[in-house]
């Protein structure tokens, strides 16, 4: 096949435009190939999932497996009415809560950081590798190194201290990583534009730098919110004597064998999927209105 | 030259402000307990003490674990490696319309910004005993009995991590195929290269900074965890964390900060031995 293909090629090697046109016209083996391992990737990645969410609307008969018996929101009220099924309503407040603060402040430390990583500075490499140390390690070993600092200084873990330190030293380097990405294609030429004519350091960040990283600080923020808001490993041993979702969802993994396992990861998904529909629908208002104001020039 | 240095440490303050309580000392804390002794109750007497260290390297049972954990962790990042490296490369090479693909990329995406412990537990109707699997098998005939191996087992424990962590693959090879400039293997096709040549000579070299990348966080992740390990082999398998986490439970913190730092050394000379290929940071940055 790829002797035929490099024999067929020889006559046409006039023009590069006109071989590529000639090899995209007749798609090679490997793009079926290739193409039915991506549509079985796809459906691997979400058919376990869609079956969940399909269970979860069983009526009280209901099990953990197929046969669906019966359709009801029944297990959806038993996850908020139930005790047995734990403090869903509180843990579910406190994610929110927790996923919008650390929202907001890996949002503001991640642009800081990508405009000071534009440029090198005197240990710009010992912080580097302690983000990346601080992403690579693992979540139970922090948690116990944080639960244990704050034992010995004397400060009681909860989720809105210890907890929330721990889901920053990791979301902190995803959103700085991210930061990276979108600053390698920011031309400081504008920047300097703003200066140039009279900007004060504050007005061209406020007026140049946050418009132009819009769509890059929007992304940054929905990885800020979805990492914490599922955030498991460093929160367990540092949220303290109070549950967040996921801590919730993972004793529920443990104890509970009904439906209202998989009513809950319904819920939960749907507020995950809520979030990056609006991420997604932002960036791409964003990016549209950009290509109106630049065709209307 | 000493201005733009000090703005610059100006803008990373407030993320050190966050990595040296939250990640830095915290490490040195475990470094520093896995020396103390336990006064049995939770307490730490503050002494000097090499015990742990030779209790966690003297027993057996932690070799065992390091080679259960090390055979998840290869078999993941083989598969997550093949899987990632073909999504990405039809993906770039074979999705014509640019559109098409991002729209096609966010689609392997998004499950990561859900949460990991539902995708998890979303396998149970599948592969349990009374499962899709095992029912549509039996349907047609095919086996007499259901399969146990299915869930509960280290195939269970496989299939979770490849399910989870293909996107770490995908990402970053996605990422240096798309850098790749078309031109190149245009030109290498032209001079008569074959395309197996041009996946060989050209494309596989040019990658190389993705896959250590995605290899980097699929092994760090597979040897840092614990839940699924638990959870998808029911209780069958252990893994270096869940060892530790054991340890935590029963309050014998200095035995599990030497298991932790013990882990954290075999992990830097893994990611090192991965980074060799590639300057991370150069990749990263630019």
């Amino acid at each position: 096949m790829t002797v035929a293909l490099g024999e067929a090629d020889l006559p046409m090697i006039r023009s590069r435009r006109s071989s590529a046109v000639a090899r995209g016209d007749r798609r090679p083996w490997t793009f079926y190939a290739l193409a039915v391992v991506f549509t079985l990737y796809v459906a691997a990645l979400y058919g376990p999932m869609i079956c969940i969410y399909i269970l979860s609307f069983q009526d009280i008969r209901g099990g953990l497996v197929f046969p669906m018996k019966g359709q009801s929101l029944h297990w959806f009220i038993d996850l908020f009415t139930q005790v047995r099924t734990g403090d869903v309503k509180g843990s579910f407040d406190r994610s929110i809560k927790l996923a919008a603060l650390v929202t907001v402040i890996t949002l503001v430390v991640s642009l800081m950081a990508g405009l000071a990583f534009r440029r090198r500075f005197f240990g710009d490499t010992v912080v580097f590798y302690l983000m990346i140390g601080s992403l690579v390690a693992p979540g139970l070993v922090l948690g116990l190194g944080i639960g244990l600092l704050f034992q010995w200084i004397g400060i009681s873990p909860s989720w809105y201290t210890s907890a929330l330190g721990a889901q920053l030293s990791w979301t902190l380097p995803f959103g700085v990583l991210v930061m990276f990405a979108v600053m390698s294609r920011f031309n400081s030429v504008w920047e300097e534009a703003a200066r140039d004519l009279g900007a004060t350091r504050w007005q061209t960040i406020r007026l140049v730098v946050i418009p132009v990283l819009a769509p890059g600080l929007v992304a940054v923020a929905l990885f800020g919110f979805t990492l914490s808001y599922d955030e498991f490993a460093r929160t367990l041993q540092t949220s303290g004597s109070l549950n967040t979702l996921p801590l919730e969802i993972w004793s529920m993994t443990l104890n509970v064998t009904s439906p209202s396992l998989y009513a809950l990861g319904t819920v939960t998904t749907i507020v995950s999927f809520v979030i990056i529909g609006a991420c997604i629908g932002a960036i791409i208002v964003i990016n549209k209105r950009r290509g109106v104001r630049a065709t209307g020039h | 030259m000493q201005r733009p240095n000090l703005s610059a440490w100006l803008y990373v303050t407030p993320l050190m402000l966050v990595l040296v309580p939250f990640f830095l000392l915290p490490t040195l804390v475990v470094l520093v307990a896995s020396f103390f002794e336990t006064d049995g109750f939770g307490g730490l007497l503050p002494t000097f003490t090499l015990a742990n260290y030779v209790d966690v390297l003297t027993s057996a049972q932690t070799f065992l674990l390091y080679v259960a954990t090390l055979k998840f962790a290869i078999l993941t990042w083989l598969f997550t490696l093949i899987i990632g490296f073909l999504v990405a490369y039809f993906l770039v090479f074979h999705v014509k319309n640019q559109l098409l693909a991002i729209g096609l990329f966010l689609i392997c995406t998004i499950p990561f910004w859900t949460s990991n412990i539902i995708r998890m537990i979303s396998w149970i109707p599948l592969l349990g005993k009374e499962g899709l699997v095992n029912s549509t098998l039996l349907g047609i005939g095919v086996i007499r009995e259901p399969l146990e191996v299915l869930l509960y087992s280290g195939l269970a424990v496989v299939i979770a991590y490849v399910h989870q962590l293909t996107i770490f693959m995908v990402v970053p090879i996605f990422n240096s195929l798309a850098r790749i400039d078309k031109r190149v293997v245009e030109a290498a096709l032209d001079a008569g290269a074959s395309r197996l040549d041009v996946m060989r000579y050209i494309i596989i070299p040019m990658s190389k900074s993705g896959i250590a990348l995605g290899s980097t966080f699929v092994i760090s992740i597979v040897m840092g965890d614990f839940f699924v390990v638990k959870v998808m082999s029911g209780g069958g398998s252990a893994s270096v964390v869940s060892a530790f986490y054991e340890n935590v439970g029963v309050l014998q913190y200095p035995i599990a900060a030497a298991s932790a730092v013990l882990l954290t050394l075999v992990l830097i000379a893994m990611i090192a031995l991965i980074l060799r290929v590639v300057d991370i940071r150069r990749e990263i940055t630019q």
